[in-house]
């Protein structure tokens, strides 16, 4: 599969969260649309669908990425995480803890994006400054106003990762 | 339309008054139901719109059943089985829904207490209720779940037994954590955009190029020719893609965008101008308040000012979306509207069907402020599931769709003029204000309010947006009214009645507009007398509320110790929302370089008892930060014929490195009845920024937004 043969529905296998599935698209499907729709994965959002508002973000090959923006044939042979994969309620990711924890949300479509780019962060950078979270956030839009419990959130989560 | 523009236009005839929505909804078993494993469900017509309201009514259930927040399950809106309380508006639901589900749940209570009497062959009143468990002094025992039945809710509420003392309040006041939150932050589906049902199909709407845009023709070829589109419909000026991948409605989407042809006109005002514009538009007047003579006789002096806002947009995080189904001439419709009976009410008439055969059930869609395309989406969804031989459609809006199609917030000018005696005192106040209505919601006119309805072949007429009514809160003159204890004033309101941008309900309606132009104005007065804006505000304050919000937002800004410095300046502004609502005052605190950049808000409010004080506190906060999103940077912008702020780009909005800190004090007030929080920091907010912009540069911007180039223009 290639960026050429675009139009035609063709089976390839994508590594998400973890786990290799099989997906049926064409080669320039946005990966949003096969997340959500073929894997059933519903964390990563629609909000703009170029790249300019960060719901659908999701780490690839851990950089977080637009995946409104992703066609599908640049996501073979990646690792892709989405929100769903950093933690559930059974085993959180200590980011999702202390967005509870912060009670950081109002609508809350923003957060999943917003996780993976707090991830990624964190993975570079395991004790940020508040104005490290800033920027690592700017790309991501909250129109809750619900920026600086997140940003407390994601302070928090560093502190307990090092504190681990 | 919430319960209190229903009231006011009338309500439930001659029957007993009941305490909030349960009024018009009047049988308890519309509110609650216990079941035999323990748990009970709770029904509200007020949906979640990112506010928290399903936290704050499940706290109330609780308190006044006595069992633990985990037992309640709180059910979603629907026309089938809901009580209908209106719209989920104007921060009004612990007001509406709360105080009626206090009263049901401490009916409910007591009903069951005799149940459990009879049953024990003890006295009603020697039993209490523990954790759902019905106890009695001796040991005897039942249980909530145990005498589960439903007939027992099944009669008219009466009211008559009293909700729980504030004083007794164990869940009531504290600041539980969000039932929703969690899901949210594990990625569960959870919107409506994530529902998935069998069979289901994608669908999205081409909508025109620009607001008065209509099809010439269209070239539906290259869409039906893509592998996996099930249909094209087109209705007049409304077409629309039907296909079983997403990806392949998109993707016909752009082929029809190529294959119409539209007839455009310039119907837009001039963007550069819109105070002009307003005043010269043909309008409704009408007195909104007189109080004494508001002559300039005697006067030494008279101040005036006006003030504008623009268009601003909803702007919500998800552009709408909806799906819909057909069985048998019977719609289903879930949609993330405010009002789902309302809704169906307009898409009755859209569709020229009884309102029985209509089902709207609300899923919750990301962060709402007011009337957006959720509505819209429904028509469309419905549309579009006629030409799918009963499979549900799913609808998804574009964001473009969503920044140039939802209805607006109206673009506003306030003029107020002063009399002043030559000390300076105020003999008389004039405030005269020029607006589009603040509501085009459905289910009120006689023909609907929806998008597409105006855009069929057999199109409708689009409803003129109106304001509710003064006793509702009002809409344009929200807030227009101000709260100073002044001799004389009068207050006129000109709502438009040229349309050229569909404007509707957003986020305190006219009341951020109002209270920007009051407490600007409040702010060039105290300047031209060379007085501290905080103490002349506190010498023309009577309400000691509004002092003590006041005095609270200074006394932790630490107003009286600020220190000057160049280029840095702070602003205070207070309203009371609507007038009737919570006490908010801010203080702002900012700094002037290339741009303005607000770097602190402090807030004090008084919202009467908090039901949930961090859910308070996080809406005023959300609402303090979306204010100075509208105030620095928000407009929506066209040419004379089309919209073009339709992205991110293009109307942008507070990013996390432009976003102030903000300190939230709730004034305690566990014995006065709740008030909505939602709203009330709107308005205060972009007072308190403009003047403290006008502290940092001795500019007085009166044109929001305040940008760069605001300001250098009015310098000049
Ligand atoms: S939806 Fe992908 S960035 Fe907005
Ligand atoms: S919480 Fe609603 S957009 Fe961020």
């Amino acid at each position: 599969m290639s960026a050429r043969s675009a139009g035609a529905a063709a089976t390839v296998r994508l590594d998400v969260n973890g786990a290799e599935h099989e997906v049926s698209a064409a080669a320039d499907t946005p990966l949003l649309y096969v997340l959500r729709n073929q894997l059933g994965l519903k964390a990563a959002h629609f909000g703009c669908g170029s790249g300019e508002c960060g719901a659908c973000r999701v780490l690839i090959d851990g950089q977080a990425v637009a995946s409104c923006d992703t066609p599908l044939w640049a996501a073979l042979g990646k690792r892709i995480t989405t929100a769903e994969g950093l933690g559930d309620a059974a085993h959180p990711h200590p980011l999702q803890s202390a967005l509870i924890a912060e009670q950081a949300g109002q609508c809350g479509y923003c957060l999943p994006g917003i996780l993976v780019s707090a991830a990624a962060l964190l993975a570079r950078k395991p004790q940020p400054a508040e104005s490290d979270v800033r920027a690592a956030l700017e790309q991501n839009l909250c129109r809750c106003g619900s920026h600086n419990r997140i940003v407390r959130a994601v302070l928090r989560a560093a502190q307990a990762v090092s504190r681990r | 339309m919430n319960l209190a523009y229903r009231l006011a236009a009338g309500g439930a005839g001659d029957l007993p008054r009941l305490p909030g929505s349960l009024h018009l909804n009047r049988r308890l078993s519309q509110w609650l139901r216990f079941l035999p494993d323990g748990t009970i469900e709770v029904r509200s017509g007020k949906v979640e719109i990112g506010q928290g309201i399903t936290t704050a009514l499940a706290q109330i259930a609780a308190e006044e059943l006595d069992v633990p927040i985990a037992r309640i399950r709180m059910l979603p809106a629907s026309t089938a089985a809901s009580p209908n309380e209106g719209v989920t508006s104007g921060s009004l639901s612990t007001q509406e829904s709360g105080s009626a589900l206090r009263y049901a749940c401490a009916e409910a209570r007591a009903i069951y207490l005799e149940a459990a009497a009879a049953r024990l062959g003890l006295p009603a009143a020697s039993l209490t209720v523990v954790d759902g468990e019905i106890v009695a002094a001796g040991g005897a025992r039942s249980s909530y779940a145990e005498l589960a039945d439903d007939a027992l809710l099944e009669r008219e509420a009466r009211a008559n037994v009293p909700p729980k003392e504030s004083s007794q309040h164990r869940i009531v006041g504290t600041a539980l954590a969000r039932l929703d939150l969690p899901h949210k932050v594990y990625g569960e589906p959870r919107f409506v955009h994530d529902l998935e049902l069998p069979g289901m199909l994608h669908a999205r709407v081409l909508r025109p190029p620009s607001p008065a845009a209509t099809l010439a023709s269209l070239d539906e070829t290259a869409a039906r020719a893509l592998p996996g589109v099930v249909a094209v419909v087109r209705d007049g000026s409304f077409v629309g893609v039907l296909a079983g991948h997403e990806e392949i409605a998109v993707k016909a989407l752009t082929a029809l965008q190529q294959g119409a042809v539209w007839h455009e006109a310039e119907t837009l005002p001039d963007a550069s101008a819109l105070g002009d514009w307003l005043k010269a538009q043909p309008a409704e007047t009408t007195i909104v308040d007189e109080r004494g003579v508001s002559s300039a006789a005697g006067a030494a002096h008279t101040h005036r000012a006006r003030y504008t806002r623009p268009y601003l947009a909803h702007a919500s995080i998800a552009p709408s979306c909806a799906l819909g189904q057909w069985h048998d001439g019977h719609l289903h419709v879930w949609s993330h509207s405010q009002g789902i009976y309302n809704l169906r009410a307009d898409l009755a008439l859209a569709l020229a069907l009884p309102p029985e055969n209509i089902v709207v059930e609300h899923v919750e869609g990301a962060g709402c402020y007011g009337h957006n395309g959720a509505d819209d989406a429904a028509l469309d969804a419905a549309l579009l599931a006629r030409a799918a031989a009963g499979r549900p459609v799913r609808l998804q809006w574009s964001r473009a769709d969503e920044l140039s199609w939802a209805p607006f917030g109206p673009a506003m000018a306030v003029e107020i003029e002063a009399d002043l005696d030559a000390a300076g005192a105020i003999l008389a106040w004039r405030h005269e204000l020029w607006s589009n209505g603040h509501s085009s919601r459905p289910g009120r006119a006689k023909t609907p309010a929806l998008l597409a309805a105006s855009q069929l072949g057999q199109a409708f007429e689009r409803p003129l947006a109106i304001n509710p009514p003064l006793a509702a809160g009002g809409g344009a003159e929200r807030n227009a009214i101000p709260g100073y204890a002044l001799p004389a004033w009068r207050i006129v309101n000109h709502r438009l009645l040229a349309m050229p941008l569909r404007t509707s309900a957003l986020r305190s309606l006219g009341a951020f507009t109002n209270v920007f132009a009051i407490e600007s104005f409040v702010d060039e007065l105290a300047a031209g007398r060379g007085e501290d804006p905080l103490a002349l505000r506190l010498r023309l304050l009577s309400d000691p509320r509004a002092r003590a919000v006041l005095e609270a937002a200074a006394k932790r800004a630490n107003w009286a110790a600020w220190e000057k410095r160049e280029g840095r300046g702070h602003g205070i502004g207070i309203a009371r929302y609507k007038g009737a609502g919570a006490w908010c005052a801010v203080v702002a605190e900012i700094e002037a370089g290339r741009d303005i950049r607000v770097e602190r808000l402090v807030i004090a409010v008084d919202v009467g008892l908090a039901i949930n004080p961090d859910g308070v506190a996080n809406q005023i906060e959300g609402g303090a930060i979306q204010a100075t999103s509208w105030t620095l940077k928000e407009q929506v912008r066209f040419d004379r014929t089309r919209i073009t702020s339709d992205g991110w780009e293009h109307y942008p909005i507070l990013r996390f490195s432009e976003v102030p800190r903000v300190e939230v004090e709730i004034l305690p007030q566990p014995r006065q009845p709740s008030l909505g929080a939602g709203e009330a920091a709107q308005g205060p907010t972009a007072a308190a920024i403009a003047n403290a912009v006008f502290d940092a540069l001795g500019v007085r911007v009166r044109d929001l937004p305040i940008t760069a180039e605001r300001i250098v223009a009015t310098v000049n």
